[in-house]
């Protein structure tokens, strides 16, 4: 049992967990994430690592309550546990070696590129970032981004903070402005091609976050498979970033919705909406 | 004369087929004993030679006779620590059984004794471990090599920790092989007596990302890799990123692992109605019989060879047939058909070659005939690799280059005090080869260790 040691709501339907889980934590890196089971009976879910601490043993990931799994996780508290909690897994990202970076978070997205940020501001790099969401009470981690990049630019498609409009629209005149070394983005998939499309005239390195279905996070069921300049490559193992101007993104958004139906006939039972049977 | 083979009671093909009890009831004592009579007890009996691990075949099937069944399990025990799994996967139609001399008249059904035997004390007695040795063992990867070795190492004294990436031991023993033909209860039973022995089992634990190699070699004197080959082939043919393809791999592991077959299970599968099943070893039956179970109307394997060359065990191939499943030979897949969803499976029929030097016959595909096959789900059984994990964080084990550990013949790798065995070391093999790659290592690890 994995034990909940903190739980904050940040938003509507988002919560951030810190759980004990030492073992993920003890070399965990920016990129890298975490499958969880709420329960013994409970399904295997991949979450980013938002944040680790090596010396107390924990992890902090940010979840986002779209169906089953993340349901039930949002009714537990801090001092429940998880039945299982296993990382870190997929490969971290390095982005030190870039002088000068960009991070454009999408919704949830910005739990990902918050290790990033925390990171290149330690080293002394601080990355400029743009923060995406629909409203402003979804915009994530703004206090602390403000604190890690060297600019901030948040972006709400309704205006009710920072400029409205899409992280397009922020990344398209940024990377006229200044000269990027790479970009990092994350968020829904839609979004991530999105940014790609602009990044790529410019030819500016674009990594994106693949956050295919998953099973085992390990190699062993290949449900994560993404092509990637024509090849196949498995998110869990191989990712879960990749160069974003390879991505076939076409596919890998059909695949993501792939047992979108079934899913959703399990969230509603588990809200009551469907009686058993 | 010799009576006929005794045939263990078998589930109701019509009824079985769409349920997950075991299918094949195993003997019970009567039937036991009469079988175990059956056998000659040969001055030279062929049948030890056929057993990869060289168990004393004869000498339990007389305790059987006799009715000293813990006894059999015992004389089982000394060579095989899982006779209840071994009886029930073993491929003894290519081993034991074929070198029997009574094959002609109809074998000793030596693995349906043998599992009669692991059976009637599952899990095995408790037995009396030796002093400690005051050293510390990892074994990472809980499937059948893991088990293995560790329970050895157990009974050599050592101190024993199981780290398994899964959040549950046993391997392709939990994940792949359905309950119709392994019992989970089974597996559960040789994991608790090796919790009894005494063994940490560490789930949760991936070795190569939350731990190193380097960081078990500190922590402990002798390391066991039995990390399996679990990462998936497929064909490379355009189609397979369609929804409705998927590895046999994340299909029973959604079914057995995550129960997705039970109706209020959280993690879903799909339930094609028309599937297809490529490929023909245990994998593909298991992944066919699977999908018959989930509800299919129709599920036909695709094969490129003939029946002859069909690696799957003989009984599971009936059972497929008795259950309904088509065979498709001598057919090859050549693209998968569909807008975002599988439709139809293209394929092109094969022929054999002569045999050559090897006496192997390779399948070729007959120019121009292709043709195609409605379906609305593609299971690739094709074989798997080892997983990478691992090797990528220890640069200095040494690998061939699809990355089966390399070893000698005591299952040490290249990195001092670090052995290996299974899948891992040999490619997806057998549970039984597997088993004795664990309890060799061990008892290399106690060789090295007490020489010192
Ligand atoms: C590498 C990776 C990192 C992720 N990081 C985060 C994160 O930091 N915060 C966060 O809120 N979400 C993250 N996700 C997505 C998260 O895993 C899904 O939202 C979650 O699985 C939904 O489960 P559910 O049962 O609540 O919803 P469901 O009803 O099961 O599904 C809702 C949606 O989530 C997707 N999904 C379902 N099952 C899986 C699965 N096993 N793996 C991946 N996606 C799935 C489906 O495409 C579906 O559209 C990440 C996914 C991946 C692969
Ligand atoms: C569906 C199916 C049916 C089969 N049917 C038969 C049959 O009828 N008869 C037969 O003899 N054989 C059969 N086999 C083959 C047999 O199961 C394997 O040969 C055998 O399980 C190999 O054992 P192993 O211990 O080497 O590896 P595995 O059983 O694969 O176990 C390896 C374990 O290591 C874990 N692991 C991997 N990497 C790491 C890591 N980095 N850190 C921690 N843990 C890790 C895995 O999660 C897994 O639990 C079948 C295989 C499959 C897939
Ligand atoms: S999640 Fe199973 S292979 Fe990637």
């Amino acid at each position: 049992m994995y034990k909940i040691v903190r739980k904050k709501q940040l938003a509507e339907n988002v919560n951030e967990y810190v759980i004990e889980a030492p073992l993920a934590a003890l070399r965990a890196e920016p990129g890298q994430f975490v499958i969880l089971r709420v329960d013994s009976e409970g399904e295997r879910v991949p979450f980013t690592i938002a944040d680790y601490d090596p010396d107390k043993g924990t992890v902090t990931i940010l979840v986002q309550t779209v169906g089953a799994t993340t349901e039930l996780l949002s009714r537990l508290d801090a001092g429940d546990s998880v039945a299982d909690f296993v990382g870190p897994l997929g490969n971290p990202t390095d982005l030190t070696k870039y002088d000068k970076v960009l991070l454009v978070g999408g919704g949830i997205g910005g739990a990902v590129i918050h290790p990033q940020a925390k990171l290149l501001n330690k080293i002394g790099k601080p990355a400029d970032v743009v923060l995406g969401a629909r409203t402003k009470s979804l915009l994530l981690y703004m206090d602390e981004m403000s604190r890690y990049a060297a600019r901030l630019y948040p972006m709400t498609d309704d205006g009710s903070y920072g400029e409205k409009g899409f992280v397009t629209d922020a990344v398209a005149q940024l990377i006229k402005e200044h000269a990027y070394d790479a970009v990092l983005a994350v968020g829904p998939l839609p979004m991530m091609q999105a940014v790609a499309e602009v990044t790529r005239p410019a030819a500016i390195k674009t990594i994106v976050s693949m956050n295919s279905v998953m099973v085992d996070g390990t190699g062993m069921c290949g449900c994560c498979r993404v092509t990637v300049g024509g090849e196949r490559k498995y998110a869990c193992v191989d990712g879960p970033e990749f160069d974003g101007h390879l991505i076939n993104f076409k596919e890998a958004r059909m695949r993501q919705g792939f047992y979108r139906e079934q899913e959703k006939e399990h969230y509603c039972r588990i809200r009551g909406e469907i009686k058993n049977g | 004369m010799v009576s006929p083979r005794n045939v263990p009671p078998f589930a109701d093909s019509e009824t079985r087929k769409r349920n997950f009890e075991e299918v094949n009831k195993g003997f019970d004592a009567e039937t036991a004993v009469s079988e175990a009579s059956r056998c000659l007890q040969c001055k030279n009996p062929r049948c030890r030679q056929g057993c990869p691990v060289g168990v004393n075949i004869p000498a339990f099937v007389n305790e059987i006779k006799n009715r000293n069944f813990e006894k059999a399990r015992e004389i089982i025990t000394a060579d095989n620590n899982l006779p209840s799994i071994c009886g029930r996967v073993c491929p003894q139609e290519t081993q034991c059984e074929s070198q029997c001399v009574l094959s002609r008249l109809g074998s000793v059904a030596i693995g349906a004794l043998e599992r009669f035997a692991g059976d009637y004390v599952l899990g095995g007695k408790s037995v009396a471990l030796p002093e400690k040795l005051g050293l510390k063992a990892a074994v990472v990867g809980a499937g059948p090599a893991g088990l293995s070795a560790a329970a050895d190492l157990l009974k050599y004294g050592f101190d024993v920790t199981v780290y398994e990436a899964f959040h549950i031991a046993g391997g392709v023993l939990s994940y792949g092989i359905p309950e119709f033909r392994l019992p989970k209860r089974i597996v559960r039973a040789e994991i608790d007596s090796l919790k009894a022995m005494g063994a940490e089992i560490v789930t949760n634990a991936v070795i190569g990302k939350s731990y190193t190699l380097d960081d078990l070699k500190d922590k402990f004197d002798y390391i066991f890799l039995g990390t399996g080959a679990g990462l998936p082939v497929f064909m490379n043919i355009p189609g397979e990123g369609l929804n409705g393809v998927s590895s046999a791999n994340e299909f029973l592991t959604r079914v057995n692992l995550m129960k997705a077959m039970l109706p209020d299970s959280i993690t879903p599968v799909q339930r094609g109605k028309n599937v297809v099943v490529v490929g023909a070893g245990n994998v593909a039956m298991d992944a066919a019989r699977t999908a018959m179970r989930l509800g299919a109307d129709k599920v036909t394997v695709v094969y490129r060879r003939s029946r002859d060359e069909m690696p799957a065990r003989k009984e599971e191939i009936e059972h497929a047939e008795e259950e309904g499943i088509r065979f498709m030979l001598l057919t090859s897949p050549v693209e998968v058909l569909g807008k975002d969803k599988v439709e139809g499976l293209k394929v092109i029929k094969m022929r054999l070659t002569e045999p050559d030097e090897k006496n192997r016959r390779r399948p070729v595909p007959i120019e121009n005939s292709e043709f195609e096959i409605e379906c609305d789900q593609v299971i690739m059984a094709l074989g798997t690799s080892p997983n990478p994990i691992l090797k990528r964080s220890a640069p200095d084990l040494e690998t061939d280059a699809k990355g089966v550990i390399k070893v000698d013949e005591n299952g040490l790798t290249s990195v001092d005090r670090v052995y290996a065995g299974g899948d891992a070391a040999t490619g997806a093999a057998t549970v039984i080869l597997a088993m004795s790659a664990g309890k060799r290592a061990a008892a290399a690890i106690y060789a090295a260790a007490t020489k010192k």
